[in-house]
């Protein structure tokens, strides 16, 4: 038994090293084009250009983020994706918990007709034209109010809330509160949101990627530039290619370094514009896989 | 208090109603009024008259979409977009997930999750410059590493034909990662002692692999294909859009796309045509995930509900 333990058979060390081989190749797609942009973003512009970072900065610089630091527009889209990114996220987990809380009571009557309309709203919707029309009859256009709130739930999320409680909150525990006189809205805030850390985490990353990352509606709903979130600043320039070069620093006579310049100015756009969640994601990353799990249970 | 039985378990249970009433407005106002509103792809819809007041034309706009000289053109297109999309983002999170239960290294697999679920938190508008940039055809690494084997350069957002594979293989590269998570938590639920016992009767790796994770994982994978079926036609809508340029239209518009420009951005904006074309898109998808899953439950191969 030992010495068939200890000694591989040719067939599974060949599969070891295929594996290996595919899982290293997989790594490293997916890792190069984030390597190569971070160190870009940290290169000498004419190096950039020129084609001479392969895998590390050329030259380090600052002068990308410097670029950044000095493009106004970015700021005013940075300052408007912070506040609808943590207003809207807000919102999104109160309304979450708000909903999941009684679908995941046994007891509570016409649990399955919620869970209906709940459903059925993820396998057809309106389109985009009444969704528009909607915001539009309700007075929300071109104001905050048209990005946060016709997105205020998702009702994945609240799916994955609701088999959470279901399985982490025992009945036993609503009955003792119950006997202690402790009614539904001091349950649901005193024990299921303090219980509830893990799924709050995952749901919160989920939302906060979601209105950060979001341009569609904005450019929907949005028509003065100063509300304008990050996205949209970044779609202009980015896939645009729409750069005021008035915001350069250097010589505006200098055509080939005003190139150079909008190239780093990119890629150091894409380093800043993401870091916020990708920072934020690996404090999560470990739940994320319950969290699915979670949500992938029927109940 | 009432003596009706009804009335009674409603007036029990008023806090868990109050609780739910903000979510159930939200739902009627931004979920269903809309619903309502998709009506107007059965009438001439005009401003001053609104939703209700406007005239019945019945399928008047939805035979003028199947009519038309640009339908078959973006089917197609939306078709061929969303298999490939299936065919490569379908089985590569699959064997991701496989290859990674099987690594030895618990520090090489954690490095791997960490990396490749990260670029899925990227946000669109990020993954569409960042495939511009590399993809450029005068400074773009990509040309400068098929350069070395030389090939190149190559054109690549200008080039028709190559739109399909830079949507799909830069799909797969943000969402690889994330899409297998799911299935690592389903490998997370075999029993261990199905492994023990295939180690015992002298079962290759690649054999327990095929005999025992693949069957453990496959109720979660027909779900997936399920839900996946259900949005054939709703291809990634917002990256396309960003995708697009006057050179690749041709293979780039899809359905979800032409709503937009007919609806919002067209010089004479139609909004009952546009609703017509997206409802019509709605409808078939809405058959499909109901007439696969049908036949998942008939084969009792799992089942949404």
């Amino acid at each position: 038994m030992n010495t068939k333990l200890s000694k591989e058979s040719f067939s599974d060390k060949l599969f070891t090293i295929l594996n290996t081989v595919f899982m290293s190749a997989l790594f490293l797609v997916v890792l190069y084009p984030i390597v190569y942009i971070i160190s870009a973003s940290f290169s000498d512009s004419q190096a950039v250009v020129s084609g001479e970072v392969w895998l590390w900065p050329v030259r380090p610089s600052l002068e990308g983020y410097k670029a950044v630091f000095e493009y106004g527009q970015v700021w005013v889209g940075f300052r408007n994706s912070i506040l609808y990114t943590v207003t809207g996220t807000l919102i999104n987990i109160i309304m979450t918990v708000l909903a999941a809380y009684p679908l995941s009571r046994k007891d509570f009557y016409g649990k399955n007709i919620f869970m209906l309309l709940f459903m059925f709203t993820t396998m057809f919707t309106g389109g985009l034209i009444p969704a528009y029309l909607l915001v539009r009859d309700l007075g929300m256009l071109d104001t905050i109010w048209s990005i946060i709130v016709p997105g205020a739930l998702s009702v994945w999320n609240v799916i994955i809330a609701r088999t959470y409680f279901q399985m982490s909150i025992p009945h036993e525990l609503l009955e003792a509160a119950q006997l202690d006189g402790c009614n539904d809205f001091q349950f649901v805030w005193k024990v299921v949101i303090r219980l509830s850390g893990p799924i709050l985490a995952v749901i919160t990353l989920y939302y906060a990627a979601a209105n950060w990352n979001q341009y569609f509606n904005a450019m929907l709903y949005l028509k003065t530039q100063d509300h304008y979130p990050l996205q949209l600043v970044l779609k202009d320039i980015l896939v645009k290619n729409d750069v005021d070069v008035g915001m350069l620093s250097g010589d505006p006579q200098d055509a080939a370094k005003r190139e150079a310049m909008k190239t780093l100015l990119k890629y150091s756009l894409i380093v800043i514009s993401s870091a916020p969640l990708l920072v934020f994601y690996p404090f999560v990353q470990r739940y994320l896989v319950k969290g699915v799990m979670v949500g992938s249970l029927k109940g | 208090m009432s003596e009706n039985p009804f009335v009674k378990r409603l007036i029990k249970s008023w806090q868990l109603y109050a609780l739910m009433s903000l979510p159930f407005l939200y739902l009627m106002i931004f979920k269903y009024v809309p619903m309502y509103g998709a009506q107007i792809a059965f009438k001439d819809f005009s401003v001053v008259k609104g939703i209700w007041g406007s005239e019945w034309v019945g399928m008047k706009h939805f035979s003028r979409f199947v009519n038309s000289y640009d339908f078959w053109r973006i089917l197609k297109n939306t078709l061929i977009l969303s298999f490939y999309n299936l065919a490569a983002g379908f089985p590569l999170p699959i064997m991701l997930a496989l290859g990674l239960n099987y690594l030895r290294s618990s520090r090489f697999r954690k490095a791997v999750q960490m990396v490749t679920y990260a670029p899925h938190f990227i946000s669109i508008v990020v993954v569409v410059g960042i495939v511009k940039e590399l993809l450029d055809p005068r400074i773009g690494i990509i040309n400068k590493i098929i350069g070395f084997f030389g090939i190149g350069p190559i054109n690549f957002m200008g080039e028709i034909s190559l739109f399909s594979s830079i949507y799909v293989w830069s799909d797969v590269w943000q969402h690889v990662g994330f899409n297998c998570i799911i299935f690592i938590a389903a490998l997370a639920s075999i029993d261990p002692s199905l492994h023990e016992a295939a180690v015992m009767d002298g079962a290759s790796k690649f054999r327990r692999m095929w005999h025992i994770d693949l069957p453990g994982i496959m109720p979660m994978a027909i779900i997936v294909l399920i839900l996946n079926t259900g949005h054939i036609l709703d291809v990634g809508f917002e990256k396309v859009l960003l995708l697009q340029n006057p050179i690749n239209l041709k293979a780039s518009e899809i359905i979800d796309t032409y709503v937009y420009k007919v609806g919002l951005t067209s010089q004479v904006a139609n909004y009952s045509y546009s609703t017509a074309i997206g409802l019509f898109k709605s409808v078939i998808n809405l058959i499909l995930l109901l007439t696969v899953n049908k036949i998942a439950q008939k084969t009792k191969q799992g089942s949404l509900w």
